[in-house]
């Protein structure tokens, strides 16, 4: 596809819950990034207010998980700007203020680590080399009730299922307290029961006034919650606006979802789910 | 058992297992948590290069060893990062090269031969001197301060890389920190478990603790137990049966790692079907979606 302009983007006033700040918390502008010398973003612009829930939806290979990896520094940006609140991206060094959720890799390593050890290392943002206090172990505490993760603390994260791994990797994110969330699939691989506790874990943060941007493959349970989304097809953004509606996620453009279950009648049951 | 200790000789040998048995390990466990138990072997092989060229420029070669074993972790660190696909071969060049050019070096030395190394490479504990000894307690005291006092930093870092970047971590600083920490452990015992075998001191200890714990404190808190444990019977039964220390430390280690295994196996076994029972108990009814 050609460098052609962009559709301007609908002021984020549309959304439902306003801005209270003018400046927007995440910034990217024109952001351009190749990996291993293909072009995977290829403009990309992408804001995201305070209070604001935003979701990054878009096919496999759309380039949503290589956006948010750009905002949190992990890609670096061929061209184009970013800015985290308010402050130019290879400036920033406040991280204790996001929280971020990587793609779901596995948390176990070579070596056993417990939920709460994991869960742990979240809080190091706020503490840097500091011995943790009673604030840090009350904070993973809280982290791992939030999630409904407190009763497995002890247990080794090898020991647990796909739903609750990405609770605890949630958990490790919350733990440092942060004002954005950033979470990448989160709902990846994730069972209906662990879909339900991250829903509404993410529910209570947005009702705190977390900000919150998320890679979603659908918008599934956490429809009620997405303010704007942003969608993404072949690194360019196609769409920013409400989220599209009901038959919405299979009308993207450029989504060509497979259900391995392949049963288009079972879907509305699981969106309803937070009504 | 008590006149061994009368020994001067023996005293310093024990000693200096102790501070091997508890740093090896404390360094291995982020080596195997982070899937690289291999890299120890590596900094022994580079640090034979070092050794060599102690004897040649006649200093100690604790110094060289660490100078060279030093450059050579850091070098294999930052293959680590930019390397990608060819990494696995500049690292395996790495490892020829120093194991050549130790040899090389010791023969080219006015009053060294092949027979200087062998008690690098396979331990002593006839040849810890005085002088060692100040030397590897400063060393270890070093190595304990970074594994355990950064135990939370480096459980991060090994854990999970990219989010410790997001927090804000210095992670690169870690990592070479890390390296460097290998690298003066190697060195500290070599005098003991001797070069080839130190890589066996680092990842055996850890392998049987991670056997019977659910968590990465326990795991480092046994790793460290059982390598005190071995280095210590190890280099008692060296004085006895006149073997290098290095062979019956390692032997040791796999052995207590049989017996962990062994007596875990069954234990991780009944826990499994527990959960699986449990599990079996409580479907959620939600899943079935009618």
């Amino acid at each position: 596809m050609p460098e052609e302009p962009r559709t301007p983007v609908p002021a984020p006033a549309a959304a439902p819950r306003p801005a209270s700040h003018p400046d927007p918390v995440i910034s990217l502008r024109g952001a351009t990034a190749s990996l291993g010398g293909r072009p995977v973003l290829r403009g990309v612009d992408l804001s995201v207010h305070r209070g604001e829930v935003v979701a990054l939806l878009g096919a496999n290979g759309s380039g949503k998980s290589t956006a948010v990896r750009s905002v949190v520094g992990q890609v670096p940006l061929s061209g184009g700007e970013l800015a985290l609140f308010g402050t130019p991206g290879r400036r920033f060094r406040d991280w204790a203020r996001i929280g971020y959720v990587p793609q779901r890799t596995t948390a176990a390593s070579g070596v056993p680590a417990t939920v709460r050890e994991v869960v742990s290392a979240g809080r190091l943002a706020r503490r840097r080399l500091a011995p943790p206090r009673k604030a840090d172990r009350a904070a993973v505490q809280r982290a791992l009730e939030l999630v409904g993760m407190a009763d497995r603390a002890k247990d080794p994260v090898g020991a647990l299922s796909g739903g609750q791994h990405q609770r605890v990797l949630i958990a490790r994110a919350l733990a440092g307290e942060p004002e954005l969330l950033i979470m990448d699939e989160p709902m990846a691989g994730v069972d209906l029961a662990s879909q339900e506790v991250l829903a509404g874990t993410l529910r209570e943060q947005v009702a705190g006034g977390a900000t919150v941007l998320l890679v979603l493959h659908e918008l599934g349970p956490l429809e009620p919650l997405i303010d704007r989304a942003v969608v993404l097809r072949d690194g360019c953004v196609v769409h920013d606006g409400p989220p599209p509606k009901a038959v919405g996620q299979h009308a993207l453009p450029g989504h060509d979802h497979v259900h391995p279950h392949a049963a288009p009648d079972a879907e509305p049951i699981r969106t309803g789910l937070l009504t | 058992m008590l006149e061994l200790l009368t020994y001067p000789f023996m005293q310093r040998a024990l000693l200096a297992a102790v501070l091997v048995g508890i740093t090896a390990p404390a360094v291995g466990i982020y080596l195997v948590q982070r899937r690289q138990a291999i890299m120890g072997d590596g900094i022994g092989h580079v640090a034979l290069t070092g050794v060599a060229l102690g004897f040649l420029t006649g200093t100690n070669p604790v110094w060289t060893a660490i100078a060279v074993s030093a450059l050579g972790a850091v070098l294999m660190e930052l293959i680590r990062w930019y390397g990608k696909t060819r990494g696995d071969l500049a690292l395996a060049m790495l490892f020829y090269g120093g194991m050549a050019g130790g040899v090389l070096l010791i023969n080219l030395s006015p009053n060294g031969s092949n027979a200087n190394l062998t008690t690098y490479l396979f331990g002593s504990i006839t040849t810890v001197s005085q002088q060692d000894v100040v030397v590897i307690s400063l060393l270890a005291g070093f190595v304990m301060l970074i594994t355990l006092g950064l135990r939370r930093q480096l459980f991060a870092v090994c854990q999970d890389e990219e989010f410790a970047r997001v927090t804000g971590l210095p992670v690169r600083t870690l990592n070479l920190l890390l390296a460097v920490t290998a690298a003066v452990t190697v060195t500290v015992a070599m005098r003991v478990v001797g070069l080839l075998l130190v890589s066996a001191l680092m990842v055996v200890p850890v392998a049987a603790a991670q056997q019977a714990t659910r968590g990465f404190a326990m795991t480092l808190a046994l790793a460290v137990s059982i390598g005190v444990v071995v280095t210590l019977s190890g280099t008692v039964f060296s004085f006895y049966e006149n073997v290098p220390p290095g062979a019956s430390i390692v032997v040791l280690a796999i052995g207590v790692f049989a017996v962990i295994t062994a007596l875990a196996a069954p234990l991780a076994k009944s826990r499994a079907r527990r959960a699986a029972a449990a599990e079996e108990r409580c479907t959620l009814r939600d899943d079935v979606l009618v």
